[in-house]
């Protein structure tokens, strides 16, 4: 399955590991504030055209 | 001056509701196209590439580093160009979509130093060299520190907007000068062992010797990375322009009563 | 223009902590060294022009925050601002007052502070000179930091890591300028780099100091 990285092995994989996993955070924790904001701007928005 | 005062002439309003739409309707397409070019091309790269007959197998690491930190720099560049953009025409996307860039630049400036010290581990040795590229990268992290921080520190978001854009084309001229000084503060010391290490970390370098095997998976990656950098930064400016608008609308609540 | 110099000036001294205060962390942060790296004289002047450098580059910083936060707190700076002197020029002075009250005294201490630190002979001029030339950089960058964060509850911290980066190319080369000095090396190209540096962000930076200022009297 993985190819044989020999004595590197260790390091590839690591830089493989920290990097996609620094970069799914970042899209995860962009994509989770982007929720939240959208959902609390349309719950205002709904409460203001109802008051006016 | 209040914001929602501010906010309710239609010229402020038009242009963040277009770009929303916009956004909206072209963001499936770069998160599409961008996760498809990062997993075909880090396949491709870690699994159908030979290893290289001195580095080994990290050589597969130049997939991750090259791009990162290609947009590590970028992701500078475009800030500096938005910065302006708010500057000169006083347009609040620009603004926000720099605030927005500046997080997903610390990462990517975060993945090239990374990837970098595990790369430089077994091939130099040590995990950490002064090497003039990598102090280099340094600094630029410690910028975007800054940045980032002086945006956080500051309630009105006009005035955090103008404060970092300053900042921005103030750094962006230090940061500069720091990478010409570095780079005269390493060679005075050590000549020899720096000009190897600049040409053995230059991804022009390696681009170059590296036959095109190694080449079109890097390729894929770079596109890659692009196009990711550009869904993140299109999501997250339309974040901050929706936060920017709860504000707004609790700001004018709060005046009708 | 003279007058606000005098002023600040006078204030400075009045107050005392901001003078003295530098001083004194100079000597502590130069007298802490040994005690970290060990008493070996070699080391000690190996490291000694840029320990002394770094050490008057930290007590610069220390005195920054002071710089417009008391004028903004009682006011002055906006009574300032409508004068009619622009203030570009309003800047600029309190980075020369900056300079006389933190930067100067510095300058005149760091030849003693080598002493403690083994500096080999050839050294000391080198540093005084790469200090009276690289410190002027400092406290203009400084006052571009501290018209940043002027209006902030707490700006000091937010102050030392905007401000810090902005020091690196004026560290390095004046750092560069006093180890080569203390080898015996030629120092011309480092310092001719410093001054430049200097030059520039004297006639830039007040600029930029004073466009942020605005935004912050907004």
């Amino acid at each position: 399955m993985i190819p044989d990285l020999g004595k590197y092995a260790d390091a590839v994989l690591w830089s493989y590991a920290a990097s996609l996993g620094l970069l799914i955070a970042l899209v995860a924790l962009s994509v989770m504030r982007g929720r939240k904001v959208r959902a609390e701007m349309e719950k205002l928005e709904h409460r203001m055209s109802r008051n006016g | 001056m209040s914001i929602a005062a501010k906010a309710n002439t239609l010229w402020e309003y038009a242009n963040p509701r277009k770009f929303l739409a916009t956004s909206e309707r072209v963001l499936p397409f770069f998160w599409m196209t961008s996760f498809v070019c990062l997993v075909v091309g880090l396949i491709w790269g870690f699994f159908f590439t030979p290893d290289d007959y001195k580095q080994g197998s990290t050589v597969k690491i130049i997939y991750l580093h090259v791009p990162a930190a290609l947009m590590a720099i970028n992701c500078w560049l475009m800030m500096l160009a938005t910065s302006l953009v708010w500057l000169v025409r006083r347009h609040h996307v620009s603004a926000l979509a720099a605030r927005a860039a500046a997080p997903i630049g610390i990462v990517m400036t975060l993945i090239a130093l990374a990837t970098g010290a595990i790369w430089g581990q077994p091939m130099w040795g040590t995990w950490w060299a002064w090497d003039p590229r990598l102090t280099a990268f340094l600094i630029l992290f410690l910028f975007y520190l800054g940045y980032v921080a002086l945006w956080e520190a500051i309630e009105d978001s006009d005035t955090a907007a103008d404060l970092t854009s300053v900042l921005c084309l103030v750094g962006s001229v230090f940061a500069l000068l720091s990478r010409y000084a570095v780079n005269f503060w390493n060679q005075g010391l050590h000549q020899g062992a720096s000009v190897m290490r600049a040409a053995a970390v230059t991804g022009a370098d390696t681009e170059e010797k590296v036959s095109n095997i190694y080449f079109y998976p890097l390729l894929v990656c770079i596109i890659g990375f692009v196009l990711l950098f550009i869904a993140l930064v299109l999501y997250r400016t339309g974040t901050e322009i929706r936060a920017r608008r709860i504000k707004a609308l609790l700001a004018r609540e709060r005046l009708n009563g | 223009m003279i007058a606000l110099l005098l002023r600040d000036l006078k204030l400075a001294f009045r107050a005392g902590g901001g003078f003295g205060l530098g001083l004194a962390f100079f000597l502590i942060v130069t007298v802490l060294v040994p005690f970290s790296v060990g008493p070996q004289s070699s080391l000690l002047s190996t490291i000694a022009p840029g320990v002394l450098w770094l050490g008057a580059l930290l007590a610069c910083l220390l005195s920054l925050d002071r710089l417009l936060a008391l004028d903004w707190e009682d006011g002055s700076l906006d009574l300032l601002a409508t004068a009619p002197l622009p203030l570009e020029a309003v800047v600029s002075i309190k980075a020369l007052a900056h300079w006389i009250t933190t930067g100067l005294p510095l300058v005149l201490a760091a030849p003693f502070l080598g002493v403690l630190l083994n500096l080999p002979v050839p050294g000391f001029f080198w540093l005084v000179i790469s200090l009276l030339v690289g410190t002027p950089a400092m406290s203009v960058i400084g006052t571009f930091g501290a018209a940043l964060t002027v209006g902030l509850k707490r700006g000091g911290l937010l102050l030392s890591l905007l401000v810090l980066p902005l020091y690196v190319p004026t560290l390095i080369f004046g750092a560069e300028v006093a180890r080569r000095g203390a080898t015996g090396m030629e120092t011309q190209t480092p310092l001719l780099m410093l001054a430049g540096i200097t030059a520039a962000t004297i006639a830039l930076l007040p600029f930029a100091s004073a466009a942020v200022l605005r935004i912050n009297l907004r």
